[in-house]
């Protein structure tokens, strides 16, 4: 394949970031905006072209004759050739699921474009916005396109910046500057993690390269495993661990998923890109780009679905108790990508061939669409009700229809209901995790049962319930067509992107199988999704006292839960009382006095020196000739004496 | 005679036509064309250093290998055309002025032949050859730093680089001429001397002969105790012909410096030059960074920096190894940008203003931001701040001196470090005049020149893209390690 089409797809995003970022403030707000937004569009062109290419055209490079699709570096250039052996490199990796994620990231941010136009509208730092838009695309693109580790690392932590920059882009507001703060800080505290097991990886292995890695995973494990036990766990669990943490920062998973929820305080389109589609699902991908290193090891896999399970069950029950509806995305976007985690996690190779990997990644796609359109969805909602509490919302079908709809399919493909896409996907992945073991496809029915509920609850306290008085005043609508087109082409997807025959195209090993539905669990899930939707309408369909009363009966579990189980107030016990005051005033205080002190001393006996031998500047030539003869002189003797 | 032996020198050849067009044109052009010279001079020269690029390079010997070139020394040569066609662009302001006008020409003229003299400097294998070419590139760089005829300074630093210059080369041909009586084969060519040195021992003669010669060079690389002329005439020469003498002169004796040490004293390496190396490198670098930190003018705090700056490119020396060699020319290359964008400024600024103190640099930022951005990033990569080129280069020159894996090296490479971090004081002083002092801005709002934009705008180019794109260093490599048997043969 030619190189020119994948790198434009790198090299149009930075090129928009630069040109808008450098010359972003002498253009006009709509300049911006439309610049932005054709940019993306043709990024979205290429990368559709590029995938397209991947998966149809039936190149040997590509495909083998039996259908098993490949590998396929499109080109790797040495980029910092430090020895023979440390190598750097930067290139463009084709398989499945980059290029299935070029698809999503590519879509997704182009809504984004689209819509911000409206939504962002009249904005100070509109072209500011548009600039770290696609500074956030390239690094996404990047990650995904990554050969080697250390190129995903590289655009991983850019990733984390221009997230920082998206999440913090109104700054004056100190709740924004917070949470753009925490997801830095979290997510870099969990790359600590991720660079330990790429050293360690590295270390033993001698390459970064993925290619290189997951194609003999045997060899891979048992290099590694050469480097014995550390704590009582092999350096094979260690590396893949450590790897899974990084991770577990980006993809929000207990207990470092405490950042999400806050990062709502970014603009709403901002969330549907970095929360929804691209960003969070990147621990997802790590995962499944080292899948056949992983599934060698059970120890990691077995943490990895552990923490998934965890994380999904807390983040369902969140949702279930939060008022402000950016809120409730955000847990049930962490519930989502803990549902991804836990499938891959449970996959394996010998069963149903690796179908977790499979549906894993179906419904990181199919989350993707139904998420952005939810996250888009609610913009919509915010924008027309300026709040982001569904207390202040309520009876707004009448009067934002499009709107009402297209959350409407939102909310039934993430509940399970079939023919929307979340039901296809996430039977697979129910399905997968039966196969692995009866206590996890139990315990992640019951999520995916929690799921409809809350998601239900949502729904009708935002378009139902009781209408909010103040509309009298103000009344809401739908908002311009930049904004509604995206929601109604998203839905749309969200209705026919289950149907993919998805086997075909992603595999843990490329080659291609058909899915089926496995009914006993399909009608469970079917089942279990009608009745947590039943229970929903009847408790929030019309105004009642109902839900008031049955949460104060259990007042300390919905206290808890609204608070989200104080996982923040431990954070801030941990890190004010115990890191801050009692380890960090003591080294402080050694900082202070030990290290400054020789460092000034250092400094003082620099600035003597230099002052007592200014002298020998004298500006006298005399002097100069002396000193070069005394020197060169000099030179030889005390040579001469060391030599013999 | 075989004629065609001429061919390859075809650097020399070209640069010899360019100098010839800009002689012709200024001799007989008439005071109308004049006004041209500049732009002639310069697009002459881009377009040679293109063509000396692109053309196959003919290694290989001529003249019964008096002259040698390969692939790396075309690369070295290309290089300093680049660092000149910088100077050239900073230097068109100043060159044009009332003052200077009249004699624009000479000072092209002057340049050339400088170059054409280094040229021979970097090619010689033969020490006849190596000595005319010394002399050619020192002696006209007097009349150069004298330039400005009706200042004081200029005069005091001409003078004082002249009479150094000249000492200097007294001591280098003492030194020579004891090695040429050890080897008493009469004979002048780098490799009978290098197998004379090779079979004989490290006697009392050929120590105090080491000694000389480098401390001949060192007047030119300005390394302590050497560098005494350095400060003085730095300040007092015309700012383009300072940055010609930092980079260009600096450069080429860079090379020239491992040619001879490596080819002729090779097999005297780790016995005697690498020590007399190892104590000049530290004084070099401490005493360069420990003058730079009282130094008030922005010249005379170039000068030492540059000083500071000479003892890490002789790491590359002292390494003696491939890494080593193509850490130097890559360093030698970070060097020229970062070196003549600080020199871009100072210059744009005295030519405007006339003002060259650090405290007339205050609150910069608010009159001249892009100025303030340019110096900022030159003194970064000047200090070796990560992504710019200047850390690639630091690290690569320290990776070429760990290389050889010697202990005493190691001890060489943490002092070198930590007095970069010395260095990051005085470099970053100039940052915090510029953009955090809170005084009023002392140089107006002005516009530059398109040619000093231009030379500003490669130098910003080079600082940012030298260490991230790797290719400049691989490309380098390349060519050096075709080289390396000619290089590092003799050396034990």
């Amino acid at each position: 394949m030619d190189m020119t089409l994948p790198l434009l797809i790198l090299v149009l995003p930075i090129t928009m970031f630069l040109i808008l970022g450098l010359c972003g403030m002498k253009m006009s707000h709509k300049l911006a905006g439309t610049l932005g937004t054709i940019g993306m569009g043709i990024t979205a062109i290429l990368a559709y072209t590029v995938a397209f290419t991947y998966f149809f055209s039936g190149n040997p490079d590509f495909v083998t004759a039996e259908g098993v699709r490949q590998q396929f570096e499109v080109f790797n250039y040495d980029w910092l050739a430090f020895t023979p052996t440390l190598i750097v490199q930067l290139g463009f990796l084709l398989d499945p699921i980059s290029a299935l994620m070029l698809v999503v990231i590519t879509t997704i941010s182009f809504f984004v474009h689209l819509y911000s136009l409206g939504y962002m509208h009249g904005e100070k730092g509109f072209q500011r916005y548009y600039a770290f838009l696609s500074l956030f695309t390239f690094s996404m693109l990047g990650l995904v396109v990554a050969t080697n580790i250390f190129q995903m690392y590289i655009f991983w932590e850019l990733v984390g910046v221009s997230s920082y920059l998206l999440i913090g882009f109104f700054y004056t507001l100190p709740s924004a500057v917070a949470a753009s703060k925490k997801a830095f800080i979290v997510t870099r505290f969990a790359d600590l993690g991720f660079l330990i097991g790429i050293l360690l990886l590295s270390f033993f292995t001698d390459t970064f390269n993925f290619v290189e890695l997951t194609s003999n995973p045997g060899t891979t494990i048992s290099t590694l495993s050469a480097g014995g036990t550390f704590m009582g766990c092999s350096v094979v669990t260690w590396a893949l661990c450590l790897i899974f943490m990084g991770g577990m920062g980006k993809s929000a998973m207990m207990p470092l998923h405490i950042w999400l929820p806050d990062a709502m305080e970014g603009p709403t389109p901002v969330s549907a890109l970095i929360h929804a589609a691209t960003m969070v699902v990147a621990g997802v991908y790590l995962i499944a780009r080292m899948f056949p290193v992983y599934c060698l090891d059970e120890a990691s896999m077995d943490f990895i679905v552990i923490i998934g399970a965890i994380t999904a069950f807390y983040a369902a029950v969140v949702a279930c108790a939060q008022i402000d509806i950016k809120r409730v995305l955000a847990f049930s976007t962490i519930s989502q990508i803990a549902f991804m985690m836990v499938s891959i996690g449970a996959a394996r190779p010998e069963l149903h061939e690796g179908l977790g990997y499979m549906s894993g990644m179906f419904h990181l796609f199919t989350h993707a669409m139904f998420k952005a359109l939810l996250f888009l969805g609610a913009g919509a909602l915010i924008h027309a009700v300026h709040s982001n509490n569904y207390t202040d919302m309520g009876g707004l079908r009448k009067y934002m229809p499009i709107t009402h709809w297209t959350f409407l399919i939102g909310c039934l493909a993430i509940a399970g209901i079939p023919p929307f896409s979340g039901f296809f996907s996430k039977d697979e992945m129910l399905t997968a995790m039966y196969d692995n073991s009866m206590f996890l496809g139990v315990w992640m029915t019951m999520v995916a049962g929690l799921t409809a509920f809350y998601m239900f609850r949502l729904y009708y306290m935002i378009f139902w319930w009781e209408e909010n008085p103040h509309y009298k005043d103000h009344k809401p609508h739908d908002s311009s067509w930049t904004m509604s087109l995206p929601l109604i082409i998203l839905a749309v997807v969200s209705c026919v992107s289950g149907f993919i025959p998805f086997g075909h195209f992603v595999t843990w090993n490329g080659e291609p199988y058909d899915i089926h539905l496995k009914m006993s669990v399909a009608i469970t899930s079917i089942v279990v999704a009608v009745v947590a939707i039943a229970l929903a309408t009847v408790l929030y369909r019309k105004k009642n006292d109902v839900p008031a009363k049955m949460a104060n009966s259990v007042k300390w579990l919905w206290t808890a839960a609204n608070r989200r189980f104080y996982w923040d107030e431990i954070y801030m016990f941990v890190t004010h009382k115990i890191i801050f005051n009692i380890i960090c005033k003591s080294i402080a205080w050694f900082d202070r006095h030990i290290i400054d002190g020789t460092m000034d001393m250092f400094a003082k006996v620099t600035q003597k020196v230099s002052y007592a031998i200014r002298g020998l500047q004298s500006g006298s030539i005399q002097t100069y000739v002396l000193w070069y003869f005394a020197g060169a002189i000099l030179l030889g003797l005390v040579v001469w004496m060391m030599v013999i | 005679m075989d004629y065609s032996q001429f061919l390859t020198m075809g650097s020399e050849l070209m640069l010899l036509v360019v100098f010839l067009i800009v002689f012709l044109f200024d001799t007989f052009g008439g005071a109308k064309a004049r006004e041209y010279t500049s732009p002639l001079a310069l697009i002459c020269f881009s377009v040679m250093t293109v063509a000396m690029w692109l053309l196959p390079t003919n290694g290989g010997e001529a003249f019964s290998g008096m002259y040698y070139t390969s692939g790396i020394i075309t690369v070295i040569k290309t290089i300093l055309n680049l660092g000149v066609i910088l100077v050239i662009l900073q230097s068109v302001k100043w060159i044009d002025s009332e003052e200077a006008k009249i004699r624009r020409g000479e000072f092209y003229e002057l340049m050339m032949v400088t170059l054409f003299g280094m040229y021979f400097m970097i090619s010689a294998r033969h020490f006849l050859l190596f000595i005319i070419g010394l002399e050619c590139a020192s002696l006209p760089l007097a009349a150069m730093v004298a330039f400005n005829k009706n200042q004081y300074e200029s005069h005091e630093a001409a003078v004082k680089y002249i009479f150094t210059a000249v000492f200097s080369s007294a001591i280098l041909l003492l030194g020579l001429s004891f090695v040429y009586a050890l080897s008493g084969t009469g004979s002048l060519y780098f490799s009978d001397l290098a197998t004379q040195v090779a079979s004989g021992e490290n006697s009392m003669l050929l120590v105090l002969a080491i000694a000389f010669v480098i401390a001949g060079f060192g007047f030119k690389l300005s390394l302590v105790p050497f560098h005494l002329w350095t400060a003085d005439t730095y300040q007092g020469a015309p700012t383009s012909v300072t940055a010609y003498l930092s980079v260009i002169s600096k450069g080429s004796a860079s090379f020239a410096f491992l040619v001879v040490l490596a080819q002729v004293f090779g097999a005297a390496y780790s016995q005697v030059w690498e020590w007399m190396l190892y104590g000049l490198i530290i004084i070099t670098i401490t005493i360069g960074n420990l003058f730079a930190i009282r130094q008030k003018n922005m010249k005379r705090f170039m000068a030492f920096s540059s000083v500071s700056q000479a003892g890490y490119i002789m790491l590359g020396i002292i390494s003696a190894n491939v890494i080593g060699m193509t850490s130097m020319v890559f360093y030698i290359l970070v060097y020229i940008f970062s070196n003549l964008g600080a020199f871009a400024v100072i210059s744009a600024i005295e030519n405007k203003t006339g003002k060259i103190g650090m405290d007339d640099y205050n609150g910069l930022h608010k009159t001249n931001p892009w100025l303030s951005f340019a110096m900022t990033l030159a003194m970064f990569s000047l200090a070796g701040i990560p992504p710019f080129a200047g850390f690639f280069s630091k690290i690569l020159i320290f990776n070429g001196a760990l290389e050889s894996g010697s202990v005493a090296l190691y001890v060489l490479v943490l002092i070198a470090l930590i007095n970069t971090i010395i260095s990051l004081y005085y470099y970053l002083l100039v940052v915090k005049a510029m953009w955090i002092s809170p005084e009023e801005p002392v140089v107006g709002e002005f516009r530059s020149s398109c040619y000093e934009r231009l030379g500003m705008w490669l130098c910003i180019a080079g600082i940012v893209g030298l260490g991230i794109v790797s290719w400049f260093y691989t490309y380098i490599y390349d060519a050096s390690m075709l080289d390396a048997t000619t290089f590092f043969a003799n050396l034990i």
